[in-house]
Parts: structure tokens; sequence; C-alpha cells
């Protein structure tokens, strides 16, 4: 941060202020890139318009792609922080399906301190819980926790030996990290494209019954029910596993899950003109659970919204369906497609957005009540206006968007990172 | 209309039309020169993206017979093996001025994914486990020639086999349907797809059970991976409770016919030597494929003219000069 910056003061004003302990209409004044006063008719040097938006601790994203090292064709850790950061995100976790994968020290603090470069937000690398994410082997988790890694997973490889993940589990619980599981038992996957439903048969497509995903969430309760260890469940798609997780949480486990805005949103009928932008892990499924899942999200058995964030280059998503890659981009839609697809109080929004997933990737700085002395990472949106997705114009490298030519409500029109306005007006100030 | 890809897509209306020009090619077929400029100055390229010999050779002969010029592209010469994309293939293709391209690959929904990337008409000759609508319209052809009649009302189609992953049975299902036949599918439930019960069908797992009742027995391919897969426990337990014996052969009754798409799995689900079939159309299957398939380029090639009498539309009544 510049030596001008520090000295400058910067108040946003006429916004209604949300956060865990409500809403109110004030002005918040930042300095050295800490909050430092909360009121009515503050001034400061400079001033950022919030009138008729919403002022929040910045988003915190649990699951970003961001594809570097590896894969910079399609992201790379500099344009996924530019989405993240028009998308409203101060920190993002960087999911370990990277080539080389997450699974060392050098890899991990590589990725962070490619995040310092870009400088939008925080980039907070998970690790993974095998080596190479080959389910074979653990990774060394112990020296990955001391240099901070909160977060172990092997994301799109679920673990699927029931051994192995008892003892990361085990291992996991000794050295308080927390655990995130892709579930999916992949014999009962192979080849599929699309979930498992009287779409996938017309179409002559293997399908990714729910059934793997539910075998491997309701191995996975018991396993933390045997163990103690401390699990989070990955983008979760099926009314039954929202069911199970319900009940887990009933009984007092240290399970939390997250939801992406396109299973909220999407259902399996968008893959019937065989288009891979509708391809994802785990598919878009039925109507029935688009409602469960929101279900899950009004009752709080679903902790946090996640964007699953996942760049693909066009060559990759011109394949044909069943070779295709899954995923999607999510980081700049995530907002309008909440705002559309839930019903829920703006507090209950922001906690979902922001507080709930800086609490479980233990992102001290992020999610906190917008008071005094808070680090200044925050989100300005306007839940009201009215913008058409054009995927040409969004920060990421690639544009497989599901979201493309729809309209959405509610935008992002700041971010303010450690006390910096990184997003203003929408674009990206670096 | 410009593509055929999916017999849904073709609508019974499309289907009309394309089995009544089936008869005028029929006729073409059968003259001295069997021969017309129809299509003269169309070309039409055969992308086959997945092995296939009877089809391809169909179309080929098919659209000879039309007088349009033909291109042949498969796996074994193509620059598919060298790393090139299927979009860079289709557009490098069509660059060169293609009327339409006659497609056939291992995956599902190619057909769709094309006509993205080109203006050429798109034949579907077969997407994975999807559809094969012009097998669909040979088939339904056959049966029409074969009963004498238009409409299959109170005319019962008994489907066996590997229909999970069949777009021929995907394909005639849906044909036969929009024709009136009722549909019956015998297989064992690890051979049907999940959440059918949208179908226009009648399931069973016990092919003994149907054969009186049967009037086309439709034989499908059993490939010896399925039991690879599990999906059967061996070819011999298949064979038993679902290959076509001598003994099931006459439990048929009297007016009833056997098919099969072809290639036959001899003692899997053919456990009978087709030869001593005499109710077997699959020799008219093969025969009249090159006649529908002629029907069905010059629908897709000779551009808006759905109402036409096919029979007067210009160049099928002339010889090639």
């Amino acid at each position: 941060m510049s030596k001008n910056l520090k000295s400058t003061t910067l108040v946003i004003k006429g916004g209604t202020v949300v956060d865990a302990t409500g809403e109110r209409v004030a002005d918040v004044v930042i300095e050295n890139s800490v909050v430092k006063e909360i009121g009515k008719n503050l001034r400061a040097d400079s001033t950022l318009d919030a009138s008729g938006c919403i002022v929040s601790p910045g988003f915190v994203d649990l699951h970003t792609h961001m594809r570097e090292p590896g894969r910079e064709d399609c992201e790379t850790i500099a344009t996924a922080s530019r989405a993240g950061a028009r998308g409203g995100y101060t920190a993002l976790v960087a999911m370990p399906n990277t080539d080389p994968a997450q699974d060392n020290v050098a890899v991990v603090e590589f990725v962070r301190e490619q995040g310092r470069r870009a400088g939008l937000v925080d980039v907070l690398p998970s690790g993974c819980i095998t080596v190479g994410r080959q389910g074979s082997t653990l990774a060394p988790m112990a020296e990955l926790a001391k240099v901070g890694v909160q977060i172990f997973t092997d994301d799109g490889n679920g673990v699927q030996d029931p051994v192995l993940m008892r003892r990361a589990m085990e291992y996991a619980k000794g050295l308080g990290i927390t655990l995130a599981q892709h579930c999916e038992v992949t014999s009962l996957t192979l080849g599929a494209a699309m979930n498992e439903c009287c779409c996938s048969s017309d179409m002559g497509v293997p399908g990714w019954p729910a059934l793997a995903e539910e075998l491997m969430v309701a191995r996975d309760i018991d396993l933390v029910r045997l163990t103690g260890a401390r699990m989070h469940f990955l983008h979760l798609s099926t009314a039954r596993s929202v069911d199970l997780v319900r009940a887990a949480k009933t009984e007092g486990l240290p399970i939390t899950a997250e939801v992406t805005p396109h299973h909220l949103s999407l259902t399996q009928e968008l893959l019937c003109g065989f288009d891979p932008l509708y391809k994802v892990n785990p598919p878009l499924r039925s109507m029935g659970d688009v409602r469960a899942l929101k279900a899950g999200v009004a009752d709080g058995t679903i902790d946090a919204i996640a964007t699953d964030h996942a760049p693909h280059a066009r060559r990759d998503k011109e394949l044909p369906l069943d070779q295709a890659p899954p995923g999607m981009l999510g980081l700049e839609t995530a907002l309008g497609v909440v705002l559309g697809s839930l019903d829920l109080s703006m507090t209950q929004i922001v906690a979902l957005m922001s507080q709930r997933p800086a609490q479980i990737a233990k992102a001290v700085e992020h999610g906190n009540d917008v008071a005094a002395g808070a680090r200044a990472n925050l989100c300005v949106f306007d839940p009201q206006i009215v913008w058409q997705v054009n995927p040409k114009q969004l920060a990421s490298k690639s544009t497989n968007t599901p979201f493309v030519g729809r309209q959405l409500r509610g935008r992002v029109r700041h971010t303010i990172f450690n006390g910096n306005a990184v997003v203003i007006d929408g674009e990206a100030q670096k | 209309m410009k593509h055929l890809r999916s017999i849904d897509e073709l609508g019974i209306d499309g289907l009309e039309r394309i089995l009544q020009l089936s008869k005028v090619m029929a006729e073409i077929n059968s003259r001295p020169v069997p021969k017309v400029p129809a299509l003269r100055g169309k070309t039409v390229v055969s992308l086959f993206l997945e092995d296939s010999t009877r089809t391809r050779l169909s179309f080929e002969t098919a659209a000879k017979r039309l007088s349009a010029d033909t291109m042949t592209f498969s796996v074994s010469t193509s620059s598919a093996n060298k790393g090139e994309s299927l979009r860079d293939t289709v557009e490098t293709i069509s660059d060169m001025g293609v009327d339409a391209f006659v497609v056939r690959h291992k995956s599902a929904g190619v057909p769709w994914q094309m006509s993205a990337w080109t203006s050429a008409s798109i034949v579907n000759a077969g997407d994975g486990a999807h559809q094969h609508p012009t097998q669909a319209l040979v088939d339904c052809y056959t049966v029409r020639e074969a009963f004498g009649r238009e409409r299959f009302e109170g005319l019962n189609l008994t489907i066996v086999g590997d229909i999970k992953h069949s777009r021929v049975a995907r394909s005639n299902i849906q044909a036969f349907s929009m024709l009136g036949a009722q549909i019956t599918l015998v297989a064992p439930p690890t051979l049907l797809p999940p959440d059918i019960d949208h179908w226009p069908v009648r399931v069973s797992n016990n092919l003994e059970r149907e054969l009186a009742s049967t009037n086309v027995l439709y034989m499908l391919r059993l490939q010896s991976e399925r039991m690879a897969q599990g999906h059967v426990p061996t070819l011999r337990e298949y064979g038993d409770q679902f290959g076509l014996t001598a003994q099931r052969v006459a439990m048929l009754p009297p007016e009833s016919f056997v098919m099969h798409p072809g290639p036959m799995n001899r003692g899997v689900e053919m456990q009978i030597d087709p030869g001593d079939l005499a109710n077997s159309l699959i020799h008219r299957q093969v025969a009249n494929g090159v006649a529908v398939r002629m029907a069905a380029l010059f629908d897709v090639l000779s551009g808006d003219q759905p109402n036409a009498d096919a029979g007067a539309v210009d160049g099928l009544n002339r010889e090639v000069a």
C-alpha cells in the first residue's frame, strides 16, 4: 500500500450497513486499512457513493478454481482475483487441483504469493488430503497447517477409500484443521455427463445418480461421528444430502456444508441441447433437489454459498458432452443469482456469502461486523440493479458462464480490500 | 428440413414425407441405370468418427445415386489422430464448400454441437447411445412394405436386448410410436435405462411371455463388453433368456417378422442361423437402407419444398445425361 493511501481517509456514503448485528443506514469511514468510524454525515478525503446500496463485510468464497499453476490459459490467480473482487469477494479459498497440486508447502506458498501480487483479494490456498489428490497416501498436512492452510480437500476426487478417509480425519483432528469433501463414489459415475434422470435416459447419456453423492455424505457423517474431526461438505446437490446433513447437525456433529449458486437456480433440463456449458460436477439436478437445497439454506442446514468457480478454455468446452470437463464460472454472477434464488433477509444473505464462509475458512480478517477497528474488507452492492450477463465483459479469462444472456438483479458496485477500493463502480482498479 | 438429427425433431410430418419419398427412390433403384441428377453439384461429406461399414456405404451409395459429390473422412486416415479438434475439422471441411455432413460419432449430441459450427446440413448417422434416425426410417419403411400398410395401429413391436446403450432403440421407439405401434421392451433390468416411465412403451423381462402377441420382433445386438461392465453375468446366460432360438421363433404368431439392425452377434442374441429364419426382414432392412438414405439426403438438400409432390421434383424423373 502506498504512503499516500495510508494517510488518506475514505468514506462510503449513504448505504445501508448489513452484518450480523442487523441493518442500519450509516456512513463508513476507513483509514489505514481498518474501519475508523460508523455514523451519520461523516466526511473523509475521498468518497464512494453507496446510496441505494448495501454495505456488507466482503464475501468469502470457499471454492474457487484459480487454475494456476497448470492451466493459466483458462484462468490465473490475477484474473480470478479480479473476477472475485468484481463479485464482491475479499477472500477466495484456492482449490488444490492445480498442476502441480497444492499438496506441498512450495506450491501453497506460490499460490499465496501470486495472490499477494495480484493484490485484489486474500487468496487462501487449501491443501490436499492425499498426495497428488491420488487417494492413496496422506499429504503432509501438518507441514501445510504450519504455514496456515486451514482447509484440506482432494476436491474433484472425493477420497474413495474409507480407511484412508478415517485416517485423514483422525490426523486432521489432531491438527485442528477442517477436511472438505467432494462427495462422489466414482464407481457409480463412470462416464457420467449429467444427472441420472429421465433426460439422461432420453439422451443416451450415462448419468451421475444422486446416490453417488449421498453414499459418501452418509459415510463421512458416520466417520465424523467416529473420529470427531471437523468436516465440510462441498457443493451439495441432492435433496437426500441435505436431509443427511440436517440430521447430522441435529445430532451435534461438527459438520458444515455449502451449496453453489448454480445448484440453487439451474436444473438438468438445460443439458437437453447437449451443450457442455451446462456440464458440472456435481451435475445440475431436478427441480425437487433445487427446492430442497433452498429449504436447507433457509433452515441453516447449509452454512454457506460457494461458487465452485471453474474456468475452462473454450476448446475444452467444445468437446462432446461426455468428454468435456465439468465446471462453470461463478464469482461475478454469484450475488445476482443468490438474490434471485433465495427469499431471505439481507442479513441472512450476507451471512451465507461472508460471515459463515469466513468462519469455516478461519479467515479472521473477513466476515466481521462492520465496526470501528475491524479490517476494512467490505462489499458495496446494489440489490436492485438489473444487468445482463455478457461473458465477454467478465473479468475471468474464460467465458463458460451458464448465465450467459440472463438478466440478474443485484450487482456489486464497490469492493474494499484491506482498506483499498479495489473495485469502484464495477470496475477493477488493477 | 435443414437437418436430420433425431426422429423427434423430424416429427410425424417429416417422417411421412421421407417414407413417401423413399418409395420414389426405391423405384429409381430398380431402374437399369439407378442414378438420377437430383443432387448434382451438391457435396456430401461422410464424417465417420466411429467405426461403421454398412451405414457409411449405404449413405455413400445413396449420395452417388443422386449424383452428389462425396467425400469421406474417417478416423484412421484423418487429422483427428493428429489432435485436431472436432470444431476445427468441421470448420475446415465446411470451408471447402460442402452442403451436408453425414456424421457418426461415439458421443451423444455431436450433431447438435456441429450445427453451431457450419451452415451445412447435418445428417445424424448415429450419435452415441442417443439417435440413429435413418435406421428408424429404414425400419419403418421395411415394416410398411412387409405389412402393406402405412399406419401401425394394432401392431405389436417387441424390441429385445440392450435398450440402455442403443441409439437404434431410442429412434425406433419414437418413430414406431408416431406411426401408432404398440411397443414392448424386453431386457434384463440392467440393460434398461433408468427413469423411462414417460416413454411410450411397456416393459417386460420375459421374452417368451411376449412372443405370442408380437408382430415384429426386433433383436438388438449385445456387445460383449456389457459382460465386463456387469450388465449381464455371462453371454450364455443372456442368450438363454433373451436370444432368438428356433423354438422361440415357433412361438411367434403366423403373420410376424424378425428384424435386426446388424451387425448380428451370432450365438448370443441370434442363436438361430438367420438363413433359417423364414420370416426375416433383415435383408430387406439392408436393401431398403439405400433408398431411405437417398430420401433423407434429398430431403435435407433439396431446399424448402416440403409440400412439393415428391415424384414431380425436378431431377428425380430424369436419368443422368
